[in-house]
């Protein structure tokens, strides 16, 4: 039997603007059989998206296909004109992007975008094509299929978004679909039924498909096959159990190294030191104008209580619009607290930025996630490092030019750098210099927010043994904010879990382990994939489950204090957790959360799943 | 960091030059021989501003008229070389003031708070909605036509417009981490305004000054065209267009020469604005 798709020394070259071409692809070649899915997996640069693309005939601006064969069905792909092309994108192979939010037109219901494919090409009547549709819907599990297309694209959620590009890219019965980081910008919990939905339909259709990402776990869940690239050229390529059991190109191995964090050895804590670091007491942070109660319009932290000792890192942890941003600016003076105290030190901290001496800037500084737009692009390395040595610590000349040179020794990077500007650094070192630039103040505590998140996980993991570094050196304490809990659990000795501005989990590295945990935290932990084949087919029973019915007066949601998490609990209780706010528990080890459950039920129905799973609890180094 | 203190400007002078591509490099060029113009052309014009020097009006190229004699049968060359002076002086002067002006305010909106933000914007607002030929009708007929005061009237009339630009530019930035970090680290608002924010939007803003400064040519022009320029026998360039506009249909060089020398200099000062905004990253490389 010959294969669907052949590619044959694929070779993409970008034109520089000097007028010379560089091959960003080189001489790639792969087949994939009927019903078969690839997986192209690589950091970013590895050329995977532009091969992805290349699937369709098209090179992005400033690039050129520049030779090779790509041949789907019978037809070969690069030997098409303008016309063929656009006659076959959509309708032999489809594409499904990273962003769904950025793929929809606002202005369109979703019925009509997911049909227009069908409609574009003439391959059946607007009534059938609807009708496929909300086939297509029900398969990828969308609530409300009959109806949910005659939404705009706001009013659906982002992981509902990226099934129904699905829909989309499989109206057609493509002979090819290419998934691309399909879903890289979605929270874990949010990322499991996205994945699911896509398995069973490539289960169920039989597509042929191409997956783009860089993440190996969820490869692992979605791939027959694995192709490793990187700079452009194929590492290796065999069946996903046998990359993943026996790795034998170095690269590979070092992407399934970085892939499970190694644990950053704890540094010991004196636990009976007389005054935290750091201690916040009964928080309440929020956006917008305060109303008659002095809280502010947009709640965003909720009565948060969280200790720092000297030395301690501790880790904040939820999905995107939990708070944890917004703690760290709190924190650092950026957003004022409307309520509640931080004590630095001991002594209470002002809530905003003016009333701050100048030692306490110093001894918090922050690092943001987004290192491209952390560092000011008219300025060198040299003079972002160079103002706060002059700043707090009055250095100037040749004295602080020194430091630099010891500063940027410290996180790793050369002397020269201190020429160059932003522009002309990678992400990683971006990263460095921004870490860099929060040394230079010699603080106290370090907030970092989302710091290897924009990062690829080799990259990542540099960055984390260099925190872990730092802080055996310098003694530093770190708030370590992350949306992705093997990063937390790798560097943080303290993890406080976020959901929707409350704190309803904390506990030590090793609690976040073993159960119980508040039911959020489970599901946050059990839904990041795991590295290796099946997990998610284990996991499916589990997600599908129906979450218990609340009956109780809906006039009772007006009850303030009630568990955040109420409208996604697996275990709540009707009359129960819907009625009256949920007491914080104190649990064994000083571990504390946020539930009418007591620890022993908690552990009871968590122990169980975990048996089911067949998991057995990593223990820690 | 910062560059050694024996380089001399020379030197820098040169390195500025050479970092210049093509475009620019003409637009430099043109410029400066517009800058001499401007400041020798009275010495160096053959004739007097004023002075009737040939019988023909609207006079064809020739060896006494280089670029012919307009429609009173004056030098057209000595009229432009006297002209140019008010073009490039008047229209440059007030086009830098307004965007310093407006740039200095519109930062200053932006990282002040907003009561200050308010109450600048609102000011600028009532400003920018008197037109500003009226405006400057309005002033001539009230003080009087004098240089000082046509240069008033257009710095005037075009700050709120760099200062709204100025403004939006400036808020942008200031969301960006680079400032937050900046804020927590305690800097002042000055600091932030001046090394954090002005850099950045720098750019744009020297974009909007070569728009701004062809705005003031028209301005000008506009204004000496109702008499209420400068004042005769002296014209500006934009006057000199208009002067001779009944000339256009016998193709006279007349109007087709202050034309071309108002599209030269508004022309090369774009060019020379638009190859700086890449020049800093070329420069390091």
């Amino acid at each position: 039997m010959s294969d669907l798709v052949q590619v044959k020394d694929l070779r993409v070259v970008v034109r520089k603007d000097s007028g010379e071409e560089v091959a960003i692809v080189k001489d790639v070649g792969f087949s994939i059989a009927k019903g078969e899915v690839l997986s192209l997996i690589g950091e970013s640069g590895s050329g995977k998206t532009t091969i992805a693309l290349a699937m369709l005939g098209y090179a992005r601006l400033g690039c050129r296909i520049a030779g090779g064969s790509i041949r789907i069905g019978d037809t070969e792909v690069l030997a098409l004109d303008r016309e063929q092309l656009y006659g076959m994108r959509g309708r032999t192979v489809s594409y499904i992007a990273q962003s769904a939010a950025a793929a929809f037109n606002p202005m369109k219901t979703i019925i009509d975008q997911v049909i227009e494919g069908a409609l574009i090409h003439g391959v059946m009547a607007r009534a059938e094509a609807e009708a496929k549709a909300i086939t297509l819907f029900r398969e990828l599990a969308l609530p409300d299929p009959d109806n949910i297309g005659r939404r705009y694209p706001h009013q659906v959620s982002g992981g509902q978004l990226q099934r129904l590009m699905a829909a989309m890219a499989l109206i057609t019965d493509p002979v090819l679909v290419v998934l691309d980081e399909p879903t890289t910008a979605l929270d874990v919990t949010t990322q499991i039924e996205v994945l699911l939905a896509f398995k069973k339909v490539v289960r169920e259709r039989g597509a042929t498909a191409i997956y783009v990402s860089h993440d190996l776990a969820v490869v692992a869940q979605m791939a027959d096959r694995i192709l490793v690239l990187s700079d452009g050229e194929m590492r290796e390529t065999g069946a996903t159990r046998d990359i993943l059991a026996r790795p034998q190109h170095p690269y590979t191995q070092s992407l399934l190294a970085a892939a499970a964090p190694e644990v950053r050895e704890s540094v010991a804590v004196a636990k009976t030191e007389d005054t935290p670091l750091l201690q916040i007491r009964g928080l309440v942070a929020g956006y917008g104008r305060a109303g008659s109660d002095g809280l502010p319009a947009a709640r965003v932290l909720d009565e948060i209580d969280l200790t720092i000792r000297r030395g301690m890192t501790i880790g904040v942890i939820g999905e995107s619009g939990s708070g944890k941003t917004t703690l760290a600016r709190v924190v650092a003076g950026l957003v004022p607290a409307a309520r509640g105290t931080i004590l630095f030190n001991g002594t209470p901290l002002p809530a905003t930025l003016g009333e701050r001496t100048r030692d306490q800037f110093r001894r918090i500084q922050i690092v943001f996630q987004n290192a491209d737009t952390a560092l000011n692009p008219s300025h060198t390395v040299g003079r972002i490092l160079a103002r706060p040595l002059a700043f707090y610590h009055g250095l100037q000349g040749e004295a602080a030019n020194a430091r630099i040179a010891q500063i940027l020794d410290l996180v790793r990077l050369p002397a020269a750098f201190a020429q160059r500007r932003s522009s002309e650094l990678s992400g990683g070192q971006k990263q460095r210099v921004n870490l860099a630039r929060a040394l230079a103040a010699e603080p106290d505590l370090i907030l970092c927010d989302e710091v290897t998140s924009a990062l690829d996980t080799v990259v990542g993991a540099a960055i984390l043994d260099l925190l872990a570094d730092l802080r055996r050196e310098l003694g530093v304490s770190y708030m370590f904010i992350s949306h992705d809990i093997s990063t937390v659990r790798a560097v943080c000795d303290e993890i406080v879990v976020l959901y929707a501005g409350r704190k309803v989990d904390t506990g030590s590295r090793q609690s976040l382990l073993t159960p119980p945990f508040h039911p959020y935290a489970d599901l946050l932990i059990s839904s990041v994939p795991e590295l290796r084949t099946g997990w998610l087919d284990e996991v499916s029973t589990r997600v599908a489950k129906l979450l218990p019915p609340l009956h109780a007066a809906p006039a009772t949601t007006d009850t303030p204090g009630l568990c955040p998490f109420l409208s996604r609990c697996p275990v709540r209780v009707d009359g129960l957790c819907n009625v009256a706010p949920p007491p914080r528990r104190k649990l064994a080890d000083e571990k504390e959360i946020l539930c009418h459950h007591t620890g022993e039920e908690l552990l009871r129905m968590q122990d169980q799943l975990l048996q089911e799973k067949r998991i057995q609890p990593v223990a820690a180094a | 960091m910062s560059a050694p203190k024996s380089r001399t400007s020379m030197q820098s002078a040169w390195r500025f030059v050479s970092s210049l591509p093509i475009p620019g490099l003409v637009g430099l060029v043109i410029v400066v021989f517009w800058m001499l113009i401007a400041m020798l052309g009275p010495s160096i014009a053959p004739y007097e501003v004023g002075a009737i020097v040939a019988p023909d009006v609207f006079g064809a190229l020739t060896t006494q008229n280089p670029l012919g004699t307009d429609y009173l049968g004056r030098d057209m060359l000595s009229r432009i070389l006297f002209g140019a002076r008010y073009t490039v002086g008047l229209a440059l002067a007030a086009a830098l003031a307004a965007s310093v002006t407006g740039t200095a305010l519109g930062l200053t909106a932006a990282v002040a708070g907003r009561w200050i933000d308010e109450l600048m914007s609102r000011v600028m607002d009532a400003l920018i909605s008197i037109p500003s030929k009226m405006l400057a009708l309005v002033i001539v007929a009230s003080f009087g036509s004098s240089v000082q005061l046509l240069m008033l009237t257009a710095w005037l009339s075009y700050t709120p417009g760099a200062y709204r630009i100025a403004r939006s530019l400036a808020v942008n930035v200031k969301t960006l981490e680079y400032v937050q970090v900046a804020r927590a680290r305690g800097e002042k608002l000055p600091y932030i305004a001046c090394v954090e924010i002005l850099p950045n939007m720098i750019n744009p803003m020297l974009a909007d000054f070569g728009l701004r400064f062809v705005f003031v040519v028209l301005l000008l022009s506009g204004m000496s065209f109702l008499g209420l320029g400068v004042q005769p026998p002296n014209a500006d360039l934009g006057s000199l267009v208009r002067e001779n506009i009944s000339g256009l249909g016998e193709g006279a060089p007349a109007v087709i020469m202050p034309a071309l020398a108002i599209a030269t200099l508004t022309v090369s000062v774009n060019m020379l604005i638009d190859s700086l905004s890449g020049r800093s990253v070329r420069a390091e490389n």
